[in-house]
């Protein structure tokens, strides 16, 4: 993957909110078609981290380059373009409640103002049926919904373009694990058929192991090791002790090593 | 960004040649550009999708093809593979998706020719509940208010303090300046017709019992339902959306003692209050446009007032800023207390709330004015 060319650099990237510095010289790298996925403390910043990629947090100094796109300094078009090539899950969806399912997912595909009505709703109906939805759902409104299929009708809506770089903020909390474990499966798929790069968020140990393919730390205000799941464990620092060796973590790498021997 | 080579069809010109090679970058983002997407609409409809199934495909020559690019060929073979289609393998997933889809199609939606009478039933339905749901909460409010008067030590009074402050006080400077203005209009124009009777004293008369009796309340009350009634809505919207008000009686704290009581109490204290507060600054614009227009000295205004404007109807005014007070929280908590959770119920309620606030306090000035009609004016 060494070779691939990077989709995301951020380079000495520092954010402060008022007096607090929430992240201080900050670089990392994502490349095409990885999925990374950033793991940090309650606080750290690793959703701020996020939203910083994505243009909605201004940084104090430092930038971060998508495309190659520096998303905060850059003209209209361009930005516009970057936006049309990544796709967002919000943690709790963030669908427009006065839009039907059809209708938020249909939404970025009517922005482009061009494509004509037809290829919209079979494109809808695709990318709901790539999420496990059938067309019953599609005239429901949000709040009728539960939480496991919001967060399925957003995973719709952020791929409606075919994205090229996916963000997904906490994609499985509030799910059981049956529905946790598909949505990680689904994510997998999608990785595959779509060749996705994805950059994630997560506190949950069980979803982190069985996606990322490298992990990045995020602790002391900095990005504190990045590699895969095995050199990130290995790494000596309190918060990685705590977080992945804890009785949790342990639990979480028995099962993943479990199934490693299964496949084996 | 790269920029993409645009798409092309290449359909075949001439009958002799039946192959049909598509190039260049099947990306959404070099789809939509307008010029591009008209182009290839012609052509992917110039044939009927049997004719286009007829022809020999050749797809290597597309660089790169996502599911909307793959969409637009699939809607022109029909949904059907034609049967020469020379696929590259990387592309084969994304038609096999299309594959899967191809028999799924929205449930059409049909109205009945009886629309319009089920409507006028919802309507209805819908009036009755609104009126249901009032009097639940007045009779919610009246249970309360007992509570309240059983044991005053516990009444949410910091609520209570809270209320008054923000629909009160927080209100002084838009009655005042209101409330001046439209004195000084009406004592413009009521001079200028007086004069024509040489009857300028009588402008006394008029703004005295005008402002005192029907403007100051309603001015006051406007203004009020306007400020407070949206603002108490959208903040019980708020709490439904946010799940504050499912936490309250999770918790057991009745959401009618601590949300509905306090702030019609504060209204009912605060609103009398601002009536009195709008009549004077209303009397004293007033008063400035009488002596610059008439030429009549404040002193003999204020002396005047006194003898004309019988007592009554500062009490009739005052008694209707404690009413309109109630109506306005009222109505607010009724349309706060309604909203659904999500953004479009949330404007929706703060919408009616206001429209209905305003309305129910002309209303009632209406029935006020028949009640109260032989008292306070002297003939």
């Amino acid at each position: 993957m060494t070779s691939a060319p990077n989709i995301i650099e951020i380079d000495h990237l520092c954010t402060c909110f008022g007096r607090t510095v929430v992240h201080q010289d900050i670089n990392l790298r994502v490349a095409q078609g990885e999925i990374l996925s950033v793991v940090g403390g309650s606080g750290s910043g690793k959703t701020v981290l996020m939203r910083q990629m994505l243009g909605l947090e201004r940084p104090y100094s430092g930038s971060v380059k998508v495309f190659g796109v520096d998303v905060h300094r850059s003209k209209r078009q361009a930005l516009q373009d970057v936006r049309n090539n990544w796709g967002m899950l919000f943690q709790h969806g963030a669908l427009y409640s006065a839009l039907s399912v059809f209708e938020n997912v249909a939404r970025p595909l009517r922005e482009l103002r061009t494509l004509p009505e037809d290829v919209i709703t079979d494109i809808v109906l695709l990318k709901l049926h790539m999420v496990g939805l059938g067309p019953e759902h599609a005239k429901k409104m949000p709040a009728n919904l539960s939480g496991g299929m919001i967060k399925r009708v957003a995973l719709a809506r952020a791929i409606a373009l075919d994205p090229k770089l996916l963000f997904l903020d906490e994609p499985t909390a509030g799910l059981d694990p049956d529905r946790s474990e598909s949505f990680v499966s689904l994510i997998k798929d999608l990785h595959a058929n779509l060749n996705l790069t994805v950059v994630m968020v997560t506190h949950d140990l069980d979803t982190l192991f069985a996606l990322s393919g490298r992990i990045a730390v995020l602790a002391d205000k900095r990005v504190i090791t990045t590699g895969s799941t095995r050199e990130v464990v290995k790494f000596q620092h309190p918060f990685v002790e705590h977080f992945f060796l804890g009785g949790r973590g342990l639990r979480a790498l028995d099962a993943m090593a479990d199934q490693e021997k299964m496949r084996q | 960004m790269p920029v993409n080579p645009i798409p092309q069809l290449n359909l075949p010109h001439s009958n002799a040649t039946q192959r049909v090679a598509p190039k260049g970058c099947w990306l959404v983002q070099s789809l939509t550009p307008k010029r591009t997407m008209r182009q290839l609409q012609r052509d992917l409809t110039r044939y009927t999708p049997e004719q286009m199934r007829s022809f020999e495909w050749d797809l290597h020559g597309i660089t790169s093809l996502d599911h909307i690019g793959a969409q637009m060929l699939w809607a022109a073979w029909g949904k059907q593979r034609p049967a020469q289609l020379h696929l590259p393998a990387a592309y084969e997933a994304v038609f096999e998706h299309l594959e899967q889809v191809r028999g799924l199609a929205l449930a059409k939606s049909h109205t009945s020719p009886f629309h319009w009478l089920s409507q006028i039933g919802d309507r209805t339905l819908g009036f009755a509940d609104h009126l249901q749901h009032m009097l639940l909460l007045m009779g919610q409010l009246s249970l309360d208010f007992l509570r309240l008067l059983a044991n005053p030590a516990r009444g949410p009074w910091k609520e209570v303090s809270a209320n008054i402050y923000r629909a009160g006080f927080q209100a002084l400077g838009i009655t005042a300046l209101v409330g001046m203005l439209i004195g000084v209009v009406i004592s413009y124009l009521s001079a200028q017709q007086l004069r024509n009777f040489g009857a300028d004293v009588f402008i006394v008369n008029m703004l005295g019992i005008a402002i005192i009796r029907e403007l100051g309340p309603m001015l006051a009350a406007i203004l009020v339902a306007g400020r407070s009634g949206s603002a108490i809505t959208a903040q019980l919207g708020v709490m439904r959306v946010t799940e504050e008000l499912d936490a309250m009686t999770v918790m057991g704290i009745s959401q009618g003692f601590r949300l509905v009581l306090p702030k019609v109490i504060a209204l009912a204290i605060a609103m009398p209050l601002l009536v009195i507060w709008t009549d004077v600054a209303a009397l004293i614009g007033g008063m400035i446009a009488a002596n610059m227009e008439l030429g009549i000295s404040y002193e003999f205004f204020l002396m005047k007032l006194r003898d004309v404007v019988p007592l009554a109807n500062y009490w009739i005014g005052l008694g209707k800023g404690v009413v309109f007070g109630i109506l306005i929280a009222l109505v607010a908590c009724h349309f706060g207390l309604r909203i659904r959770p999500n953004t479009e119920s949330l404007g929706r309620g703060t919408t009616s709330s206001v429209v209905t606030a305003i309305t129910v306090v002309i209303f009632a000035d209406a029935i006020f004015a028949v009640v109260f009609r032989g008292i306070g004016i002297q003939f």
